[in-house]
């Protein structure tokens, strides 16, 4: 569906993208994940055929981006970073008046927007202006709005940004539905829980470049351990602690204000730490996470 | 004909411009109300207050006012060519920047199969549509004051402020998709669009500016529309200094268009 090769886009004399390839088949949900500036968004618009290309390759559902913009976007769906909703309009005229812009019949049209209101629960809030609406539901309403033309593919931008946990279980829910229904989706994220939840699989990116790629759990199982004990210490202290525990761990990574011991077995490994007389304020034993590949391809924390 | 329910590209600038109709009909239906002021009271005021009542103190002579018997012969076309004017300005700065800028609304619409050209002609077409219904009317309620020689001149009066509207409606358009910020629009309201309704010849003969400012009023869009504008209203039709009237507005509205879509793909598309 979306085949990138060396793909590149700069800026004047900045590179934001810097050579990556990408393969995404049908029916497949697809993650970006990586921390800001990563060039996310940059590959996204590209992909969205609104923003050129500036080297490598990259056809979309076979198509080229710089010769058929217009066709390509007849056929995906696009959730931008920022919302473009008109403010000024009401929930039911913003699908509306999109659905014309694809050319679809006003009877369809009307079809759809009821579909896709009672879709993304905004129903009840059909005449009200968007302006009024919750950060939330002004995301689902893009997500309502990216589906008007039953796309072939749907890309989010990172579609839970900024909401509270309430409402992103909300979005993810309805995502998920659409990935049962065989959409081909492509998202990115800065959560890694989010590309846990949504990706089939998923590309880690950062500063322009893919570090990593495959399924949430393989990628644990290859840059990880199964588990981490988390162990914090005063401040100013870790990193003489590290020193001393650094052979009860496959790998141990210091940050400002704690310890982490990458390890199979979490909790023998905090017991073995207080056997040697070290006493942690706070013990956490977790499983490994995509943050924690993500600190291991990069030295640092997604969320910063 | 049967529902069209697969998404398709346009097949052209015009038809893709045609799928924003119900965009710009809802947009209007909300805010006509607060257009109404504009579009038509306030240019049958200054006819009232200019041409009928200044103008009762103002010597009908055709000899210095351009062939008019009347001052409110004169000043009834002047005001025609200004009010097409005057509607464009208002709706191709303000409202091109809260599309780009403010609600990044084109960024919306650009993400669908329209491009930016179709954007562009959509927004001129709603902004040549408003110029359509002002002028229209202003034609209509002027008729029975007999400020036109005939009914074909009324209609080519009309014809003219599209054109007008239009031969300002692309430049602007262009400079307000430019701009990084909305500050430049007073100056040019205060700087453009005043000093252009008040010395292009709509209130009294650019024969009475001295030399150099004639020239430069000469050089006015506005100029060129108030005078093509006079000659049909009042029926003495100079057909080749006519010709060169439409020729210069006509080059405007094309320099204009192709200024209009680069200032605006530079603008969105990086
Ligand atoms: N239009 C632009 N002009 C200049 N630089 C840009 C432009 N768009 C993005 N950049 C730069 O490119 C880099 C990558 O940006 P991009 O928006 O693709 O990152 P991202 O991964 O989406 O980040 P975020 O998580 O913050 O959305 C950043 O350094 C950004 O400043
Ligand atoms: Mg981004």
């Amino acid at each position: 569906m979306i085949l990138a090769q060396g793909l590149r886009k700069s800026f004047g004399a900045f590179e934001a993208v810097k050579g990556i390839d990408v393969d995404v088949r049908r029916g497949e949900s697809f993650g970006f994940l990586g921390p800001n500036g990563a060039g996310k968004s940059s590959t996204m618009r590209m992909v969205a055929a609104v923003s050129p290309v500036s080297g490598g390759t990259l056809r979309i559902l076979g198509l080229d981006p710089d010769t058929d913009g217009p066709e390509i976007r007849s056929r995906i769906g696009v959730c931008p970073q920022e919302d473009t909703l008109d403010t000024e309009l009401t929930v039911r005229d913003n699908l509306f008046v999109y659905g014309r812009y694809f050319g679809l019949g006003r009877k369809v049209v009307r079809e759809r927007v009821d579909e896709l209101l009672e879709f993304v629960q905004l129903t009840e809030k059909a005449d009200a202006m968007v302006e009024d609406l919750s950060g939330g539901m002004k995301r689902r309403l893009t997500i309502a709005r990216s589906l008007i033309n039953r796309p072939e593919i749907l890309l989010l931008d990172e579609p839970t940004t900024g909401l509270d946990p309430q409402a992103r279980h909300v979005v993810w829910d309805r995502l998920f539905r659409l990935k049962q229904q065989g959409v081909t989706i492509v998202l990115t994220t800065h959560y890694m829980d989010e590309a846990e939840q949504l990706s089939d699989r998923l590309v880690v990116m950062d500063k322009g470049l893919i570090v990593a790629e495959g399924s949430p759990l393989s990628l644990i199982a290859e840059h990880s351990t199964r588990e981490v004990a988390e162990l914090r210490f005063g401040v100013g202290e870790h990193e003489a602690i590290a020193a001393k525990v650094e052979d009860l761990a496959d790998r141990v990574e210091v940050l400002p204000d704690r310890l982490l011991l990458y390890t199979v077995d979490g909790e023998e490994t905090v017991a073995k730490v207080h056997e040697r007389g070290l006493e942690p304020i706070v013990t956490l034993v977790r499983r490994s996470t995509l943050e924690d590949v993500f600190l291991r391809l990069t030295g640092r924390t997604l969320v910063d | 004909m049967a529902e069209i329910e697969t998404s398709t590209a346009p097949s052209g600038v015009l038809s893709g411009a045609a799928r924003m109709f119900d965009y710009w009909a809802i947009a209007y239906k909300r805010t006509w109300k607060g257009s109404v002021i504009t579009s038509f009271v306030s240019p049958l005021l200054y006819v009232l207050a200019m041409g009928v009542l200044l103008g009762g103190f103002i010597e009908g002579d055709p000899s210095t006012l351009e062939g008019a018997t009347s001052y409110l012969d004169f000043v009834a076309p002047g005001l025609l060519a200004a009010q097409a004017m005057t509607i464009v300005f208002g709706e191709v700065t303000y409202p091109v920047m809260g599309m780009v800028k403010w609600h990044k609304t084109y960024f919306g619409m650009t993400a669908t199969p329209l491009g930016v050209p179709d954007v562009i002609v959509a927004h001129l077409g709603f902004a040549l549509f408003r110029v359509a219904i002002s002028c229209a009317v202003f034609v209509v309620v002027m008729a029975p004051f007999g400020v036109f020689a005939s009914v074909a001149g009324a209609l080519g009066a009309f014809l003219v402020s599209l054109l007008v509207g239009l031969a300002f409606a692309t430049p602007i358009y262009a400079l307000s998709a430019g701009l990084k910020d909305e500050s430049p629009f007073a100056l040019v309201f205060r700087l453009g669009m005043m000093p252009l309704f008040l010395f292009s010849g709509a209130f009294f003969p650019i024969a009475n500016l001295d030399g150099w400012l004639q020239v430069v009023a000469k050089a006015t869009p506005l100029w060129h529309g108030v005078d093509l504008t006079r000659m049909l209203t009042l029926g003495d039709v100079d057909w080749p200094l006519a010709a060169i009237h439409v020729l210069y507005l006509a080059v405007l509205a094309v320099l204009g268009w192709f200024w209009a879509v680069r200032r605006l793909t530079k603008r969105m598309v990086s």
